[in-house]
């Protein structure tokens, strides 16, 4: 599973700070260390924090580059502000995220194709968020059939059969899990999958222990990379363990270094 | 109707080891060799890139042979008393590309050579022939730990492949090649773990040895397990194109010393005459183990027999031609 390091995001209190004052020590320090304990991308989401989100979203994109190698993930409803990331970003990014809204759907795999970047589609559309497994498949399909009219590899897309926290949507769990392993029989090549991991945890007491544990059971059905807290030890421990046992590293006593010093 | 070939794409490839080194290198060989680097399973051209010819040793001790068959001794004539002359020969006749210079005689039960005794062999034979070399030493630990350092600070600046680290014993080659600007050989006892985890082991003491370390996955001789070391190989290289950075090394094989021990090569027809001719199938068991391990992936093979040598050769010259369309 490639994590995609959740920290460089307004909503938290120095990223804002960072944002507002210019100043982009905090920006590069969670760059560098989301890095060194193997994020495969940076998400960068300017948050509430300002007005201007596109030229926001512009300066964190360069300033994160400066001090990392790492793709970015570029994380916003303002397709503008995601716009003028991609024009900055030194090699492909990520697109995060869009709905199966029409003409979202338009505007997004358009800027993909022109800009060669990956992209996040949402199993939702205006109606939100489906209750089942086979209502989310559905519109995947959409997303499927949208990428490729694009001309978009679908290896390209990444779909986030969306979370809801367990104790509001416990029901969700297994139609997720389902969700998840009908997506990889949508297309050959299938596309691949993504889930923002904290939401599984949200206003619950053992967080860690929830995305973590969450995470193995979602990639034991299939999943590819998920947003999420790159600097969870434990996580990290959790995934590269995962992988061992999905037979996807080989194995050798170090292999959680391993994991986490890939990036090096 | 066309039929389409499917080509399977890697996201990474094997590194790149260059051994030797030349005067401007800070050592004194004629030519250096690369090896590695290779971007799909082995001669797959149409695929990938193969950028280096394997490449084969030949084997000289630094004392007279006496436990090899006649065959294989008459092969080399009179130089088999002096290592400078053997390594000339191997060079000059029989195309060897490196020379693997093997330290039996420091062996306590055999000579005991110090390691002075050793750097003067050393010595000779870099001053005989011009290609990369190979050392190893005698195969007993506290002995090896012993002179490998000296044998390596008396080398210094020639990127010797220095053989070997081992999981439990890796330090005292590792800080020779670190010191003396060596190559490493890591072995591992066809064991794919082990042999990720000695190059983190080794790597941990110093990163750019990342890049001079070759993978010795240990291998067997054709009939003595030989598909164990081919699976182990294959999974290595799998890891390798596919990213695993801590096994994405260049791999070498001791072939000559794994098949000349082997009954095979040296059981007399008389004694088992459903064999065949001894000298012709000895030579049948070397090669045909070498060809097995280049298909497996094998950078560098180290040999015995001349005449194995140049089959292995001309085997090499005709799985490098593009097959790419």
């Amino acid at each position: 599973m490639i994590i995609i390091g959740e920290r460089i995001n307004g909503m938290f209190r120095d990223i804002a700070k960072a944002i507002r004052e210019k100043d982009p020590t905090a920006v590069q320090e969670w760059a560098r260390k989301q890095e060194a304990m193997g994020s495969g991308y940076l998400d960068i989401n300017v948050g509430p924090a300002v007005s201007d989100r596109v030229s926001a979203m512009r300066w964190l994109c360069e300033v994160a580059q400066e001090a990392s190698k790492l793709p970015l993930c570029l994380d916003s409803t303002d397709y503008d502000a995601i716009e003028a990331g991609l024009e900055v970003c030194k090699q492909p990014a990520m697109i995060n995220s869009v709905p199966a809204v029409q003409e979202k759907m338009d505007r997004v795999f358009q800027m993909a194709s022109k800009y060669n970047a990956e992209v996040i589609g949402l199993a939702m559309n205006e109606e939100g968020i489906p209750k089942d497994a086979e209502s989310r498949v559905a519109l995947a399909m959409e997303l499927v059939a949208n990428c490729d009219a694009h001309g978009i590899p679908i290896s390209n897309l990444y779909i986030d059969p969306l979370v809801l926290p367990c104790n509001v949507g416990q029901d969700h769990g297994p139609e997720v899990m389902e969700t998840l392993r009908q997506i990889k029989l949508l297309s050959d090549p299938p596309p691949k999958t993504v889930v923002g991991l904290s939401n599984i945890s949200q206003g619950t007491k053992d967080r860690d222990l929830i995305n973590r544990i969450f995470a193995v059971m979602a990639m034991a059905n299939g999943l590819d990379a998920a947003i999420a807290d790159g600097c969870d030890e434990e996580l990290i421990a959790a995934v590269a363990t995962a992988r061992i046992i999905l037979n996807m590293d080989i194995y050798c006593d170090s292999y959680v270094d391993v994991f986490k010093n890939q990036n090096l | 109707m066309a039929v389409e070939i499917m080509k399977e794409k890697y996201r990474s490839q094997v590194r790149e080891v260059v051994l030797g080194a030349t005067k401007d290198e800070g050592g004194t060989r004629s030519t250096t060799i690369k090896v590695g680097g290779e971007s799909t399973l082995p001669f797959l051209h149409f695929e990938g890139a193969v950028p280096n010819r394997p490449v084969v040793a030949m084997e000289v001790w630094d004392v007279f042979p006496e436990e090899w068959p006649q065959n294989l001794k008459d092969a080399f004539g009179d130089v088999l008393n002096d290592p400078a002359a053997w390594a000339k020969k191997c060079v000059d006749e029989f195309g060897a590309d490196l020379i693997a210079l093997r330290f039996k005689g420091a062996d306590p039960d055999v000579n005991d050579a110090s390691a002075e005794d050793c750097i003067a062999v050393l010595k000779n034979v870099l001053e005989a022939v011009g290609v990369p070399l190979i050392v190893y030493g005698c195969g007993k630990l506290e002995k090896d730990n012993a002179i490998i350092g000296p044998i390596g600070e008396a080398a210094e600046g020639e990127n010797l492949l220095l053989g070997v680290a081992e999981q439990e014993n890796y330090k005292s080659v590792a800080s020779a090649a670190m010191a003396y600007k060596h190559s490493v050989i890591a072995q591992s006892p066809i064991d794919i773990n082990i042999a990720k985890q000695l190059n983190i082991l080794i790597s941990e003491m110093s990163t750019p040895l990342l890049d001079r370390i070759v993978i010795d996955p240990t291998i067997a001789a054709l009939g003595y397990g030989i598909e164990y070391s081919y699976s182990i190989m294959e999974r290595a290289r799998f890891g390798a194109l596919n990213g695993d950075r801590m096994l994405g090394m260049p791999m070498i094989g001791n072939v000559g010393h794994e098949v000349w021990s082997k009954k095979e090569t040296f059981i007399p027809v008389d004694e088992e005459p459903g064999w065949g001719d001894q000298a012709e199938r000895s030579l049948a068991w070397e090669s045909v183990t070498a060809m097995a391990l280049l298909q497996a992936g094998m950078n560098i093979l180290v040999m015995r027999h001349p005449q194995a040598v140049k089959l292995i050769k001309q085997n090499i010259d005709e799985l490098m031609q593009d097959n790419s369309y």
